[in-house]
Parts: structure tokens; C-alpha cells; sequence
């Protein structure tokens, strides 16, 4: 693939069909962890890490395995199993090295394993057929797509806590309109063009 | 052909679950944190209410300081001596018994005490002390309109006859009420102490009178009638030594204006009341 097919392939993942606001996939998350910025901002690295690693091994596991034996309809089990060992890796790891992230993230660390996001991911690399390093950028850049959406959405949030707002909105109804005007916002996008 | 076709499928996910599951194995040991043992042991017998009555935040916040060697072992003032005692056995000490406290509201103006004008604003204390310095002529007194009532986490607090008083078989000691109070009239004692001065008013003698029916006027009576050096005038309030009473109750029988009181005694007529 060439320099421009993957620069086309990652804006598209990041601005043009974001996971959050546009595919509208790993919703979860991104309404449970963005009430502060830094957490959002530890979640979406936590993801990007995740979905870059899952991206490369699904592919490597796809190809090798299941393609190889004609296995091609377990493709969901066995991506849930290596998304599942990934995130156990990753928490273990937060646990060791960084304790104050892993206690900010919580319960939304283990629930990166049912985060269709990455599981959306895998599957939308078989779909469009793409290979082991179209694949790897797709993955990552679709993370930084997801991290982007939290961060952005975290941070609107932050200020909502100072806002005024009719009582029957305060707190997550708010969130939830804020959540729809900046998926429009991102509608914007549509037009944009890589020749 | 077809056992194949099970056989592949089931030989290819067991391969991989077995390479993911020794993998995890084996990082687990390498990224291996070493969590005290006794951090989810004592916060199982903690109470659970996460009050912050302790200073921390939470039960489990204070069962991480007491692994940590921070916090003593009977830190938790709503377990009482039993949790206390459990916490000790987790980490291997002896405990001291501590008394029991109680928290103790030291006013008793409520209907005995003038109001200087009607006030009919949000009904909390705080909300009502900003206006005019409260509707309570004493500038001391318990404005009655109930804060630590709301505060208070175990139904042990509650507004009667004008004035709050303490359910002391209620009440955990957790301090929220103390807090909660913006007159600063309740304070934490401990269970033993039965005798109180229940007004709070530095006013002088004619000042009081005309504010209130029950407060103390620093007629220095109960300061000459104690034989142990218990209790003392200062500022035109009788202040009671705790360390030195020893609940003899003269000091009760001799009072003019009926403000010393057993806290036994108040608690009988609240529920009294109550009924």
C-alpha cells in the first residue's frame, strides 16, 4: 500500500468515519469514562494500545489459522479471545506501572474486552481486505479517532459541570444532547476529499 | 472429511487459548503486584457506610491507611470496639478498648428561647443564620431548624421542642452532625459522661435573660458547689472538665436556671416526646 492509500485509510478512520461518532461503535466508554479529561485521555490510549496490538494479531491469526484451515466463520470467536487476553495483558501492566490510571479507569478497563470498537475493528480489516500494515494503521488510527472523540467530548463535559442548565438536563441528559451535537459536528467531515 | 471438519476448528481455538492462557501466565508473574492480603480482609468488616467519619475517604480508603500503619485500628467510630477489635485480629495486634462517644448538643433554648422576628425562608440552619445572624435572639443558641437532622446518616439527630437532640443509643460518634452544625453547638463526648451544660452563650447574665429562659447566666453557683474542681465560669458560661467530673450531679440540684442536665435524662424525655 502506498503512502497516500494509508494516510487516506487513516484520516478516513480518524475524522471521516470515526468508531464513536459516526460508526457509533464503543459508546460504552465514551459516555462512562469522559467526565474527566485526563481519565478520557488514559482510556483512549489504553484503547489505541489495545486496537493497534489486536489489529496485528487478528490479521497475523486470520491469515495463518483460520484462513489456512478454512476456519473463516470463527472469526468472531477467536478475535474475542485474543481482544480478551490483550486487555488482561494491558491491566496487568497498568496495574504494575502506572496504579493511579488503573484506579481512575476501573471498571471500564475490563470492559475494553467487550468494547465493540475493537472487536469492530478486527472485523472491518477482513471486510475491506486490507493487509498486515493497512490493517495496523486502520487500527491505530481508528483509536486515535476513538481517543479524539473522548478527549473532545471529556472536555466539553468539564465545562458542562459549570454551565447553567434547566435542572431536568443536569448531568447525564446533557451529556447525552452534547454527545449528539458533536457527532453532527463531525458529519462535517463527510465532504472532505483525498484524491 | 467431516469428523475433520469438527475436529480442525475445536484443535485450532484450544491451541490458541492454551498459547494466550500461558502467556498471561506468564506475564502475570513478570507484572506480579504485591497486594496486602489484609486490605480486602478489613475492609469485609468494616460497616460499609463510607461516611468519612474516619478522615478517610471510605472504608476503603481507611482500610488501605490502616494496612498502611497510618490510621489506628479503632479508627472506625461507627464499627465500634467489635469492628475494632476484628481489625486488630487482621493485623495481629492488641487493641486498647476505647470508650464509646456520643455527640452531645449543647443547647437547650428551642421554645424556651425569643425569636426576634418571623422567619419563613429555606428551612436550614445555615440558610437561616445568614439572615439578620438568624432569627434566634441568643446569637449562640441551636437555631432548630433541623441541618444536622438531614446530616445525620443514622436517624440519631432530630429537631424537638425547637432544639436537636441526640438519640445516644443511635448515634455512631461519625462527626458529620458536628460539622454540620454552623453554630458549632455539638460536640463529640464520651459515653460515660452523663452531666452537661447545656447553653453555649457567652452573653452576660441580663443580656441572656432577655434572649432566653434557660441559659446560663454565670452565677458561678455550680463552680462553688463542685467538689472535685470540675466545672468553672468562664466567659459567663459554666464549662464542664470532663477529665475531673465524676457525674456526682450536685451541680444539677444546685443550678438556678435547670441548664446543667443528665444527658440520661434528656434522652428519656426526647423519646417522651417523640411518642
Amino acid at each position: 500500500m502506498s503512502f497516500t492509500e494509508l494516510f487516506s485509510l487513516a484520516l478516513g478512520a480518524i475524522l471521516l468515519e470515526n468508531f464513536v461518532l459516526v460508526k457509533f461503535l464503543g459508546c460504552c466508554p465514551f459516555l462512562g469514562v469522559s467526565k474527566k479529561t485526563e481519565t478520557a485521555l488514559g482510556m483512549g490510549l489504553a484503547v489505541m494500545f489495545v486496537m493497534t496490538v489486536a489489529s496485528a494479531v487478528t490479521y497475523l491469526v486470520n491469515k495463518y489459522i483460520l484462513l489456512t484451515f478454512d476456519l473463516g466463520y470463527m472469526q468472531t470467536v477467536a478475535f474475542i479471545l485474543i481482544i480478551a487476553s490483550l486487555v488482561q495483558f494491558v491491566e496487568m501492566f497498568l496495574m504494575k506501572s502506572m496504579p493511579s490510571l488503573y484506579q481512575a479507569l476501573g471498571i471500564y478497563l475490563p470492559l475494553i474486552t467487550t468494547n465493540c470498537a475493537v472487536l469492530g475493528v478486527a472485523l472491518l480489516n477482513v471486510q475491506n481486505n486490507l493487509n498486515f500494515i493497512g490493517s495496523v494503521v486502520y487500527g491505530f488510527s481508528a483509536a486515535a479517532g476513538f481517543t479524539l472523540a473522548i478527549v473532545l467530548f471529556a472536555s466539553v463535559r468539564e465545562r458542562l459541570e459549570f454551565s447553567e442548565c434547566p435542572p431536568s438536563f443536569e448531568g447525564f441528559p446533557i451529556a447525552l444532547v452534547s454527545a449528539s451535537l458533536l457527532a453532527m459536528a463531525f458529519m462535517g467531515f463527510q465532504g472532505l476529499k483525498i484524491f | 472429511m467431516y469428523t475433520l471438519s469438527i475436529v480442525a476448528p475445536v484443535v485450532a481455538l484450544g491451541a490458541m487459548g492454551l498459547f494466550f492462557g500461558l502467556l498471561l501466565a506468564v506475564s502475570s508473574k513478570i507484572f506480579h503486584v504485591e497486594q496486602d492480603e489484609r486490605l480486602p480482609q478489613i475492609t469485609e468488616v468494616l460497616p460499609g457506610a463510607n461516611c468519612g467519619g474516619c478522615g478517610y475517604p471510605g472504608c476503603s480508603g481507611f482500610a488501605s491507611a490502616v494496612v498502611a500503619g497510618e490510621a489506628p485500628c479503632n479508627g472506625c467510630a461507627v464499627g465500634g470496639p467489635e469492628t475494632a477489635a476484628k481489625i486488630a485480629a487482621i493485623m495481629g495486634v492488641e487493641v486498647s478498648a476505647q470508650d464509646r462517644k456520643v455527640a452531645h448538643v449543647n443547647c437547650r433554648g428551642g421554645h424556651n428561647a425569643k425569636r426576634k422576628f418571623e422567619y419563613e425562608g429555606i428551612q436550614d440552619c445555615l440558610a437561616a443564620s445568614k439572615v439578620g445572624s438568624g432569627d434566634l435572639a441568643c446569637s449562640y443558641g441551636c437555631l432548630g431548624y433541623g441541618t444536622c437532622e438531614k446530616a445525620c446518616p443514622y436517624d440519631a439527630i432530630h429537631v424537638v421542642g425547637g432544639v436537636a437532640v441526640v438519640q445516644a443509643d443511635k448515634c455512631r460518634a461519625c462527626g458529620i452532625c458536628v460539622s454540620a452544625c454552623p453554630r458549632h453547638l455539638i460536640s463529640l463526648v464520651s459515653e460515660k459522661q452523663d452531666v452537661f451544660v447545656s447553653c453555649s452563650s457567652h452573653d452576660r447574665g441580663p443580656v441572656l435573660r432577655e434572649n432566653c429562659n434557660i441559659g446560663c447566666i454565670g452565677c458561678t453557683l455550680c463552680q462553688k458547689t463542685c467538689k472535685h474542681d470540675a466545672i468553672h465560669v468562664v466567659d459567663n458560661l459554666a464549662v464542664i472538665d470532663y477529665d475531673k467530673c465524676v457525674n456526682c450531679g450536685e451541680c444539677v440540684a444546685v443550678c438556678p436556671r435547670k441548664l446543667i442536665v443528665r444527658a440520661s435524662s434528656i434522652t428519656s424525655e426526647t423519646r417522651q416526646s417523640a411518642l
